[in-house]
């Protein structure tokens, strides 16, 4: 192993997360070699230090605001339930939607407040499709029907 | 034995609000210190740690565990907190282009020096605090991205798969930006670096 392979292997090495040969082969060259030893250490120490930063609690306001604004999330409206039984139509509202919260969703960021739930909806949605390999692997391939898009409410 | 988030998740979905508490009573503080981190004042962090348990709270009906409820988490979180640090700097230069960045704004967490204490354990105390804000101010300086995953990956101790699908990158450009991200502090804190605090005995 070089210098430059090891220094890719820093964090994983720290972290425990190289395989059985790829630890034995940065052991042995950090055996080695005393500059990326040093390296090593200054990232281990490093690592120390960050662990120095104290944590902070969260208020007793959060508690009790977060409690308050739960209650008072309204009940989800499923006006779409109707399109259930056909599952064409409900495929091709959401594809409407999508499309139109898309493009709603363009120009503007969304602000704080109300801002459309939808976004992490699909986000949550969207995650899998990111690494589908790994999906596939470990669960159910993706449902063939988009399930129904929380629409703007307004 | 405790439930899973997931298990939890999914009596959330079928109606049972105990089962959101429990959640909300596992990632509060962790979302409020990470948002902390990120935008580096106490009341937006609290703020944004809320808007991101309404939104998992909003979402719950359609909840699917098909990945990480922790990803899930902390991507709405990351996509907060990054929408929120840009809105301040716009705010911010609206205001006044003379006034420091919001991120150069110390919000003291530090605990307060109880006069109680003998003068060596205020010296000691101190010595500490300054040492945090140097900590502080050198994981602000990150660059956004690069501070959310060293966070991600720091205190919170998520896989480099989850944190690369949080910030949106491969799983390899997020070792090197990771691996980038540690090296600029090494760098910027090396005074410290292997230079550890002085001994006492509680730690
Ligand atoms: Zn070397």
């Amino acid at each position: 192993m070089n210098c430059a392979r090891m220094e890719s292997r820093i964090l994983p090495y720290l972290d425990g997360r190289l395989k059985e040969g790829e630890r034995a082969e940065a052991e042995k060259h950090l055996a080695a070699c005393a500059v990326c030893r040093l390296r090593v250490n200054e990232f281990r120490s490093l690592s120390g230090l960050l662990d120095e930063l104290p944590k902070i609690e969260p208020s007793a306001a959060f508690d009790l605001r977060m409690q308050a604004r739960i209650a008072a999330a309204p009940p989800r409206q499923s006006w779409w339930a109707w399109l259930a039984p056909s599952p064409r139509v409900a495929f091709a509202a959401s594809l409407l939607l999508l499309a139109t919260v898309w493009v709603a969703s363009r120009p503007a960021e969304h602000g704080l407040n109300m801002a459309a739930p939808d976004t992490e909806l699909r986000m949550m949605k969207d995650l899998p499709v990111l690494e589908d390999y790994d999906v596939l692997a470990n669960f159910e391939p993706l449902p063939d029907l988009p399930p129904p898009v929380e629409a703007e409410n307004q | 034995m405790a439930r899973t988030d997931i298990q939890l998740m999914q009596d959330v979905k079928a109606g049972d609000e105990q089962s959101f508490a429990l959640l909300l009573h596992r990632y509060r503080s962790p979302l409020v210190n990470f948002l902390y981190r990120m935008v580096r004042n106490r009341e937006q962090a609290e703020d944004l740690a809320q808007e991101v348990f309404i939104r998992v709270y909003r979402a719950r009906e359609d909840y699917e565990p098909s990945a990480k409820f922790t990803t899930w988490l902390f991507r709405i979180a990351t996509n907060l907190a990054l929408n929120s640090i840009r809105d301040n700097h716009h705010r911010q230069m609206e205001i006044s282009i003379d006034q420091p960045l919001a991120a150069d704004a110390e919000d003291g967490d530090e605990r307060r020096l109880d006069l109680a204490d003998g003068h060596a354990d205020i010296e000691q105390r101190l010595v500490e605090q300054a040492r945090q804000a140097m900590i502080r101010r050198a994981i602000a300086k990150l660059p956004e991205k690069q501070r959310a995953a060293v966070l991600l990956h720091k205190y919170q101790e998520l896989e480099y798969r989850e944190i690369a699908r949080i910030v949106e990158c491969s799983e390899s450009a997020l070792k090197s930006l990771l691996f980038r991200a540690y090296e600029t502090l090494r760098i910027e804190l090396a005074p410290l670096v292997g230079q550890p605090p002085k001994q006492q005995g509680s730690r």
